[in-house]
């Protein structure tokens, strides 16, 4: 479904991903791990468009696709669903608004009708159900004022209502108490299916307690230096990031 | 320039859509203003003698007094005698019926989106069409009056109400208030009138339309309201002009008069030609609005989306006279490309207890200079009086320009006062949240925008609230409506 090959991306001047290359197939859970500043969040911000990040080599596939050439909306168009580290505040715009308009600019897209009020309704509802999220929350003005487990929630809650082809969870545990951090691991498992992949981006093992990687990667200085399955990441919650920085070091030395 | 920046200048070079003439006959005068001039107006009009020299009276007074140089706009100095002070469309004078108004003139209104025809009408809106110097017709007149709801053309109301129109013209904004009330006061050629009796809820929301159809022109018109004891109105005020590459002079005067716990809420969707993209041409807006809490628990509530005119100077203000009376005043003000605007409020609080609320919301885009200019006034026997003002400022690109000028006056200590105010930009990362979740930028700007908008939107009647919304989609975004 999604093929990275040899990916380059700086920003401004500096090089932060220095070829990466990831397979990830339909069906498939994808963690992505590392310490601190070695390009996850900029991996997952580079696939989803973010113009402060300039592409300098390399390729990005989805089905077949040249994501690269692709805008943002169009990337989230074509299925890409970015779950935020820090959820933006839309002051005066309700979560039900803007699913609404993005349900339709989605289904526009696609050449679909757009939504009656009672379908959007009706498909909110089980949503709403399926990520246990509630309502009142929804009618806010989007985040503005919501705790750092509401954000979190609301943005699976939009992940549930868009129902991605390839949703990346960019450090989605930071900053939730283990509660929060469960409902919000059933609801990435409930909306995982054979069709769709899911990429997780952490720093630590703990939400991969809940969302069990088929597939873990470690980042390090840009590059995927190690790939295992999640034995790999209890091995890092063990061990911590040195012995893997230090074996990249020496092969690069 | 930054990639969003670029992008925000593409969305917010719009076309102003409401720009055509309409072809019809027009009498007119010659340009120039003199005595002559407002006895010319007067006469044609079949004023009364008192209306005349009242008129004279405030036209000798405009002679010697100054152009207002404190507002923070800049625009060329208007030559007064390079104006046509009254043109009217060539019709009928007297109209039996709405069939015998003007095919040309139904097909603006038309087009304008305002049906003249009272049948057809479902949104219960009562109509008072006014194209340059006068009022082409009211609707719904007869369904009023049984009520004894007074709604007319104030040309009509001299002729027809001579004493309310005598009591309370000038009673708010006087002939002296400002250089352009005062020029408003010798040469006004119409505008909507409108009484509430006693105790009296009008059933319909009651509006009037305003076009500026002929070139040259000035449109001075003025607006009396009245709601008696206990007696409640929701009025609504549009406005449109053609593209003209030449300035536009809107001189305005809006009275209010809420006696005793009642209550008058005034919406005003401005939309008045702003000139191009490079500052030619627009309408020049200076506009005095004022309302009078007269009476105990009264209520006053001013409501204004401005997108158009190149330069909007207005400060629709409260008197709360009245023991607990209550003023808000609620805006939203869109200035792009090279428009300028000054616009605020000022609270004069006199009674007790009485309160008042500002919000006003600022949209800047383009290289316009938007500014809230307001006062809170809070007089020495207003025991307990209380005022909350917010402020927001939202920029757009980097070449605009965001003023907040707030003056507050305490003459006692009870009195509470609160100002809060915003400055923000729309953020890129707004931006990109919107786009990765399938939204395209410009529909983006406008989400943001609307929700930055929502509290004054509200404020509106419903069919209101919806043109407003599209209104500034289109102000700021060409394309999405």
């Amino acid at each position: 479904m999604l093929s990275i090959k040899n990916l380059h991306a700086r920003i401004e001047e500096k090089e932060i991903l220095r070829g990466i290359n990831l397979e990830v197939k339909a069906g498939e859970v994808h963690a992505i791990m590392g310490p601190n500043g070695s390009g996850k969040s900029t991996l997952a911000s580079v696939l989803a468009g973010r113009s402060d990040y300039e592409v300098t080599s390399g390729t990005v596939q989805l089905n077949g696709k040249d994501l690269l050439d692709l805008s943002p909306e169009d990337r989230a168009r074509e299925g890409v669903f970015l779950a935020f580290q820090y959820p933006i505040e839309i002051p005066g715009v309700s979560t039900i608004n803007f699913m609404k308009t993005a349900v339709n600019e989605v289904r526009e897209y696609r050449g679909q009708e757009p939504m009656d009020a009672v379908s959007f309704l009706k498909l909110m509802k089980e949503k709403m159900k399926l990520v246990e999220i509630d309502e009142s929350l929804l009618k806010r003005a989007l985040n503005e004022g919501f705790s750092g487990g509401e954000k979190k929630r609301n943005e699976i809650f939009q992940m549930a209502m868009l129902e991605p082809m390839l949703a990346i969870l960019d450090e989605t545990d930071s900053g939730l108490d283990i509660d929060a951090l469960r409902i919000v691991a059933n609801g990435v498992n409930k909306l995982k299916t054979a069709n769709n992949a899911t990429i997780v981006v952490t720093h630590y093992q703990r939400l991969l307690d809940y969302i069990v990687p088929d597939f873990v990667h470690v980042l390090y200085k840009g590059r995927i230096v190690k790939s295992g399955t999640k034995e790999l990441a209890m091995e890092l919650e063990e061990k911590g990031y040195d012995w893997i920085k230090a074996e990249a070091d020496a092969q690069t030395v | 320039m930054s990639d969003s920046n670029k992008i925000l200048e593409d969305i917010t070079s719009s076309e102003y859509k409401w720009g055509f003439v309409t072809d019809i006959e027009n009498d007119s005068l010659p340009k120039g203003l003199s005595e002559d001039t407002v006895r010319f107006i007067s006469a044609k009009k079949n004023e009364p003698e008192w209306l005349l020299e009242w008129r004279l009276d405030a036209f000798r007074k405009w002679l010697a007094m100054d152009e207002p140089e404190w507002s923070n706009v800049k625009f060329p100095k208007i030559d007064f005698q390079d104006i046509i002070y009254y043109s009217a469309p060539k019709q009928k004078v007297t109209l039996d019926s709405l069939d015998d108004i003007d095919p040309e003139l139904r097909a603006t209104f038309e087009k304008l989106g305002i049906s003249l025809d009272e049948q057809k009408r479902m949104t219960g809106v009562a109509v008072d069409a006014v194209i340059d110097s006068v009022s082409i017709t009211t609707t719904f007149k007869g369904k009023l009056s049984e009520l004894g709801i007074i709604f007319c053309s104030m040309s009509e109301a001299v002729q027809e109400h001579p004493e309310l129109v005598r009591k309370y013209l000038g009673s708010v904004v006087p002939v002296t208030d400002n250089y352009y009330a005062a020029l408003n006061s010798a040469v006004f050629s119409d505008g909507s009138f409108c009484y509430i009796p006693k105790g009296v809820r009008s059933p319909m929301e009651l509006s009037t339309y305003f076009r500026i159809n002929a070139a040259n022109t000035g449109q001075f018109e003025r607006t009396l309201l009245i709601a008696d004891e206990g007696g409640y109105v929701s009025y609504l005020e549009g406005c449109t002009a053609p593209m003209r590459d030449e300035n536009q002079l809107h001189a305005a005067v809006v009275e209010l008069v809420a006696m005793e716990r009642a209550e008058i809420k005034y919406s005003t969707v401005q939309n008045w030609y702003p000139g191009d993209k490079n500052g030619v041409g627009g309408i020049l807006n200076f506009v005095t609005k004022r309302g009078i809490c007269a009476g105990d628990y009264a209520k006053i509530s001013w409501t204004q989306v401005e997108t158009g005119s190149a330069i909007t100077w207005k400060y629709p203000s409260c008197i709360l006279k009245g023991d607990n009376s209550i003023g808000e005043f609620y805006s939203v003000a869109v200035t792009n490309n090279y428009q300028q605007a000054d616009t605020g409020t000022k609270m004069i609080h006199i009674g007790k207890n009485t309160k008042s609320r500002i919000v006003s919301k600022g949209i800047s885009a383009g290289k316009s200079h938007n500014s809230y200019r307001g006062l809170v006034k809070i007089m020495k026997r207003a025991e307990g009086a209380r005022n909350y003002s917010q402020c927001d400022s939202l920029l757009m690109g980097d070449q605009c320009g965001a003023h907040t000028f707030p003056y507050i006056e305490v003459d006692n200590n009870t009195a509470t006062v609160e100002h809060e105010a915003t400055t923000s930009k729309i953020g890129e990362d707004q931006i990109f949240y919107c786009n990765q979740r399938g939204i395209a930028t410009e529909k983006a700007v406008a989400l943001i925008v609307n929700g930055y908008c929502k509290e004054v939107l509200k404020q509106l009647p419903m069919e209101f609230a919806v043109e407003a919304q599209k209104l500034l989609a289109i102000s700021l975004e060409g394309s999405v409506g």
